[in-house]
């Protein structure tokens, strides 16, 4: 009978010093020169060493997009699997080997439109896996149409006139469905990316990254406003626990809660101090569920800067783990006999 | 039976009797049906049962539509269908009466429960006048009896709420049932005692019914004759009662066993298939993971994760779930990963009759996904055949490294049977051998070099060594790497193809149920007709009628010498509860002329009918 350790953590120690190299499996990298992938690629081989587990008990799973390559790229274990879907067979995958580190890759079209159900199912049933989405507010692999993330009046091949579906908000999905990490990243600041990536390995439960990945060929640029140098520190928020938020290029600028309404103040001026302001609190769900609205287009009136770090963490039973109790409790009570189920409770003997 | 009398009775020996408990969805005629039959069975009758329900909980009381009833034939003979007519018709209603009255044979019994044909209940089933007292059943013995009333007086005193105690008739029903065929009580009342474990005073008031309704039959003089049945002469051996569903779960919770493997239900709700996942979900002792998704897309997905992930991985559903599972068994295939997909067939298209039964998704199976994409197809063909047949998937699906669609249907899933069990030792093993790990020196791992049976190794995460990745776009012969190759492409279509065709290499070859090798007629079926075709070609045969059956399991790939044996037959007869199905694979395969008999009106054949298609084609004048 094969052996299988199910159940543990599996994460022994006894590991080979590795490096980013030894996670870039030999498949020739495809994307379009200049994507953001790239970036989140080199990112995630940079990190893996760092966390501990041995290479053989990694797991990407993804669905179908030009994201969805991903797992192609990783000198780990794979699956590439089929559009939207990536979610539901890493719960079966997680559910049924809790001993493996399950990271799940999709795009924006790929776990918001055709697989938004099984992303909803997986946070609320937080299994212990990582979610990068990687949004590049548009459909890359079939070649540029709108996404359920691309803004209303966006011009793309099947919306010539401009896109009329009002736009997901991800991070507010993924707090609705009960996340219990939700976080925010960009392809550009990897230094973020990078303590962001260890921050979601290391929660335990599902962790829902959402990473802002330019798109060279389809929708170059959507992010600029986020991720060029010039412009960045004005429209973008970092989140650091238990510091207070504030950005602008002089830290000059913070965000004051008024009740549940946050404004912007001015630093500068002199009735204001930085211990007025939000302070960040990762564990307060009704801030994050502010935060996760601070969503409007750089420039526009009342604009709130983007944010980007973890928004909410909090700690919650893993589905995989109270699959695995059960189990254990019944078993504790009696380890099924296969003779005695098949006989049942009632037989009668012909002779 | 040496019971002591108190007026003169007759007891009369029958060889078989068929008995439908017919009354609204909520009377309780499905756990009455069940305790007689399992009753039956542990006194040695053979039995089969039909459990025909409204797709609705509680269709509007009173009215034809809400009729839901129980069928069983049992008998001192071997018994292989629930019955075409019967002998017996308990009518709670008067809809019951009306639904039922032309499956009943002449001169036999209606047991009718006279405070169901009042007024209110004749209107609502559409009945003029009083049946019990127009003279339209005269060609019946009816026996009226006020079994509301006599309920309520026997458990008079009991404190329960006169709608709980009319919640008991069914017990009385029961009780006159046993007395009136001569079955002891005592299994139902450890039944009921156990079911109402928490509600002691509810178990007291069924029992104190079940026994009224015993003695009411000892005691009313409108009872002359009791009816014996004998012990059945079946093959010896330790049997116990089962039904379709609960074997198909038994069969995945063995071949886990058998197999060493840990077993995943991947399950979305859906009648008739929903029991399997109940079933499963009680037996976490076994270390059994049931994964109730939330669709059946995620259902069948989650199954591949846990196959990928090295356990025994099944999805259970019928019809329209498995339109929804259809591109992920696809990624299967090309990932070609072990999965059971078990598909409980009901009537279609859509949401179709989802209580009734159709062998209408073979097709489906054989051809439902884009691109070529095999999957080897097994069908049950009986409740206790579900144990079988899903042992059997499980075989197969690990041996050939690919998703194996096993078929069962409405009809045998919430069916019974008595059934001569395997102890597990009686079981074949299953042999697993996972891909060994790797060291830093030896060469490249090659996820898709195949063994000579044609199947990949199954090479799973926490190996050493192993790391390598797979996905639903092409990838090359042996490497797995992506291609686009057009060489490679056909290769590995050809390559998934005959791989599932040497599964006919590893399967039994086809043979002759019932009659001689070579003949005028050959029935052929498959699935749920089983027991259909068997009594009907057993009864031709002993009227002397040159007819033989033979039975398919497997559906894909046919056994080898399936070509073979039914061009030993002038003629070829496939009845199917679609229209033409499999008859249309025989054909294309075969370039055989078979003669199709075709049913889609969500119920099983009548022995009958098939009977007489049978005469007719035998007796046919050559043109
Ligand atoms: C069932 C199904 N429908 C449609 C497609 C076609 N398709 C492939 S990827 C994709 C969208 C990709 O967009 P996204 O998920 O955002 O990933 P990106 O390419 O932008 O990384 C679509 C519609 C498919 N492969 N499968
Ligand atoms: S199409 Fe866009 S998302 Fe896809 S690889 Fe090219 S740049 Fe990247
Ligand atoms: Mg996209």
């Amino acid at each position: 009978m094969p052996a299988l350790d199910l159940g543990g953590n599996g994460k022994k120690s006894d590991l080979p010093v590795l490096t980013a190299k030894d996670f870039a499996s030999e498949q020739e990298v495809r994307w379009c020169p200049g994507c953001g992938d790239y970036s989140i690629l080199k990112q995630v081989q940079s990190v893996l060493p760092e966390l501990g587990v041995p290479r053989e008990n990694i797991v990407f799973v993804s669905g179908i997009g030009c994201s969805s390559r991903f797992p192609y790229y990783m000198e780990t274990f794979g699956i590439h699997g089929i559009h939207g879907r990536a979610t539901a067979i890493a719960t079966g995958l997680k559910a049924s080997r809790p001993d493996l580190d399950v990271w799940i890759v999709g795009g924006d079209g790929d776990l918001l439109s055709i697989g938004g159900n099984h992303t909803l199912h997986i946070l609320r049933r937080n299994l212990n896996v990582n979610i990068l989405l990687f949004n590049n507010e548009i459909y890359g692999l079939t070649k540029g149409q709108y996404s359920p993330t691309s803004p209303v009046g966006f011009v793309a091949k099947s919306t010539p006139y401009g896109a009329i579906d009002h736009p997901i908000n991800p991070l507010a999905f993924a707090l609705g469905a009960d996340g219990t990490f939700i976080a925010r990243t960009m392809d550009r600041d990897v230094k973020h990316m990078r303590e962001i990536l260890k921050r979601a390995h290391k929660h335990k439960g599902a962790s829902f990254v959402e990473i802002y990945q330019n798109c060279v060929i389809f929708n170059d640029g959507a992010f600029e406003a986020f991720t060029e140098k010039d412009v960045k520190a004005e429209n973008d928020l970092f989140l650091e626990h238990g510091k207070p938020l504030v950005f602008g290029k002089n830290n000059d600028k913070g965000i004051k809660l008024f009740g549940l309404k946050p404004m912007v103040v001015d630093l500068t001026l002199s009735d204001v101090s930085k211990d007025d302001l939000w302070i960040h609190d990762e564990r307060d769900r009704t801030k994050a569920s502010i935060l996760t609205r601070f969503f409007d287009e750089p420039g526009s009136e009342h604009y709130m800067p983007r944010p980007f770090g973890v928004f909410y963490a909090e700690e919650r039973f893993c589905y995989e783990d109270a699959m695995l109790d059960q189990i254990n409790l019944a078993k504790e009570k009696g380890e099924g006999d296969l003779d005695a189920l098949l006989r049942g409770k009632e037989t009668w003997v012909v002779d | 039976m040496s019971e002591v009398h108190s007026r003169p009775i007759r007891v009369e020996t029958k060889q078989d009797v068929t008995i439908l408990f017919a009354g609204d969805s909520g009377d309780g005629m499905q756990l009455t049906g069940t305790q007689f039959s399992e009753t039956a069975a542990i006194l040695g009758n053979d039995l089969n049962t039909f459990p025909n329900y409204p797709a609705e909980i509680r269709a509007p009381a009173g009215t034809l539509p809400g009729v839901s009833g129980f069928q069983v034939q049992f008998g001192s003979k071997e018994i292989f269908t629930p019955g075409d007519k019967i002998d017996v018709l308990v009518a709670m209603n008067a809809a019951a009466l009306k639904a039922n009255l032309k499956l009943l044979k002449e001169g036999k019994i209606i047991i009718a429960n006279v405070d169901g044909f009042d007024e209110k209940n004749l209107q609502l089933a559409g009945c003029k006048t009083n049946p019990l007292e127009d003279g339209s059943l005269a060609k019946y013995h009816v026996y009226p009896i006020e079994i509301g009333k006599l309920t309520r007086s026997a458990l008079e005193g009991t404190g329960l709420s006169t709608k709980e105690i009319d919640r008991s008739k069914n017990m009385f029903v029961l009780g006159l049932l046993f007395w009136l065929y001569t079955r002891p009580l005592d299994h139902t009342i450890n039944n009921i005692r156990e079911k109402f474990k928490k509600k002691p005073e509810i178990a007291e008031a069924n029992i104190k019914a079940l026994q009224a309704g015993y003695s009411y039959g000892e005691a009313t003089e409108i009872f002359t004759t009791r009816y014996e049945v004998k012990k059945a002469k079946l093959p010896a051996g330790t049997y116990r009662h089962i039904m379709g569903n609960q074997a198909t779960a038994y069969a995945l919770i063995a071949a886990s066993k058998k197999s060493g493997l840990p077993l995943f239900l991947g399950s979305y709700p859906i009648t008739p298939a929903s029991d399997i996942l109940h079933e499963l979900s009680k037996h976490k002792n076994f270390g059994v993971r049931t994964f109730q998704a939330e669709d059946e897309i995620a259902a069948m997905c989650a199954a591949i994760g846990a196959a990928y992930g090295g356990s025994l991985a099944a999805t259970s559903t019928s019809g329209p779930g498995m339109d929804l599972k259809e591109e992920a068994i696809g990624l299967a295939v090309s990932l070609e990963l072990p999965v059971v997909i078990i598909d409980v067939q009901r009537g279609g298209p859509s949401t179709g009759l989802p209580t009734k039964t159709e062998q209408s998704d073979l097709l489906m199976a054989m051809f439902g996904r884009h691109g070529e994409s095999p999957v080897p197809i097994i069908a049950a063909n009986s409740p206790a055949g579900c144990f079988d047949a899903t042992f059997e998937a499980c075989r197969l699906a690990i041996e050939f490294m690919t998703p194996v669609i096993c078929l069962t249907d409405g009809y045998i899933a919430n069916g019974s049977e008595p059934w001569k069990f395997p102890t597990a030792k009686d079981l074949p093993d299953i042999t697993v051998k996972f891909a060994a790990p790797r060291n830093a020196g030896d060469p490249k791992y090659l996820p898709y070099k195949r063994n000579d049976k044609g199947a990949r190794e199954w090479a799973i995460p926490g190996t050493k060594g192993l790391e390598h990745r797979i996905g639903g776009l092409e990838k090359q012969h042996e490497t797995g790497a992506v291609s686009y190759d057009a060489e490679n492409h056909a290769l590995m279509t050809k390559l998934r193809a005959e791989k599932i065709e040497k599964i006919a290499d590893a399967i039994p070859l086809q043979t002759i149920d019932n009659g001689s090798e070579k003949g005028k007629l050959l029935v052929l079926g498959w699935g749920s007709t089983y027991g259909t075709i068997k009594t009907v070609v057993r009864d031709l045969r002993l009227e002397g009628y040159d007819v033989s059956h033979a039975h398919l399991t497997y559906l894909n790939p046919f056994p080898k010498n399936l070509g073979e044996l039914i061009y030993n037959f002038d003629k070829i007869l496939i009845p199917e509860l679609n229209s033409g199905q499999l008859a249309r694979l025989i054909r294309d395969k075969f370039l055989a002329p078979v003669i199709q008999f075709n049913k889609v009106q969500g119920m099983p054949f009548m022995e009958s009918e098939l009977k007489e298609k049978i005469i007719a084609i035998l007796t046919e004048k050559e043109k």
